[in-house]
């Protein structure tokens, strides 16, 4: 289940709903990862820009992966400004095994790193800087160069 | 025409092509000085499948889309 959010994440909303999810699925185990906004750098928050048909392409292989270890995977992401000590992603795996879950989350979360369609940049003075430094070029680059 | 589209802080508006492959695109763009800078750390997408093949050929109304790096989270 991928879920894309103007604006910061309600993350109890959101992780109420999973939990919900997982108990009428008879799952032992759920796993989640919560990413906030904190203070470095002087900014006054982050923001993003999602490509949404290549993430759900993405999102939606991962799932074909989830599904032969019989687990479900959520994302929930903000697009736009979010803003100190708010929510701007979370990941969650639900599944029968706590060792397929636990797994699952940390592969998950690193290829979300390094190829979601995802831009991020800083928000200083009212400005929308990219965060090139931190970003990571996704496999297959330089095709064209 | 193919039409290319530049997603993410290199902020320009999509622009079609008179191209048969991906190839000519990347002589078009590598004389383009608003693009050329960007072209080494961008992957690229035809019809929003990301592709690894340079002779690639290309076919009216296709779709290229062209992503700089990336950082989710």
């Amino acid at each position: 289940m991928l879920e894309i959010y103007k604006g910061a994440l309600e993350v109890k909303e959101i992780e109420s709903r999973w939990l919900d999810l997982a108990i009428s699925q008879n799952c032992g185990a759920f796993i989640k990862f919560v990413g906030i906004v904190r203070d470095e750098n002087s900014i006054e928050g982050l923001s993003f820009d999602i490509y949404r048909p290549i993430l759900e392409r993405w999102f939606e292989s991962w799932q074909k992966r989830a599904d032969e270890n019989k687990a479900k995977l959520f994302m929930a992401h903000s697009e736009g400004d979010v803003l100190l000590g708010q929510s701007s992603y979370i990941a969650g795996v639900l599944s029968p095994k706590r060792r397929v879950a636990l797994e699952l989350i940390d592969e998950f979360v690193e290829d979300f790193k390094a190829s979601a369609p995802i831009w991020k940049y800083d928000l200083v003075g009212g400005e929308r800087i990219y965060a090139k430094d931190r970003s990571t070029a996704i496999k297959g680059s330089g095709l064209l160069a | 025409m193919v039409e290319v589209s530049f997603l993410g802080p290199i902020q320009e508006e999509p622009i079609s092509y008179d191209v048969s492959n991906l190839k000519e695109l990347s002589l078009i763009l590598k004389k383009d000085e608003r693009f050329s800078k960007w072209l080494e750390n961008c992957a690229v997408a035809l019809n929003d499948e990301i592709v690894y093949d340079l002779n690639l050929n290309l076919k009216d109304g296709d779709k290229v889309t062209i992503l700089p790096p990336v950082c989710g989270g």
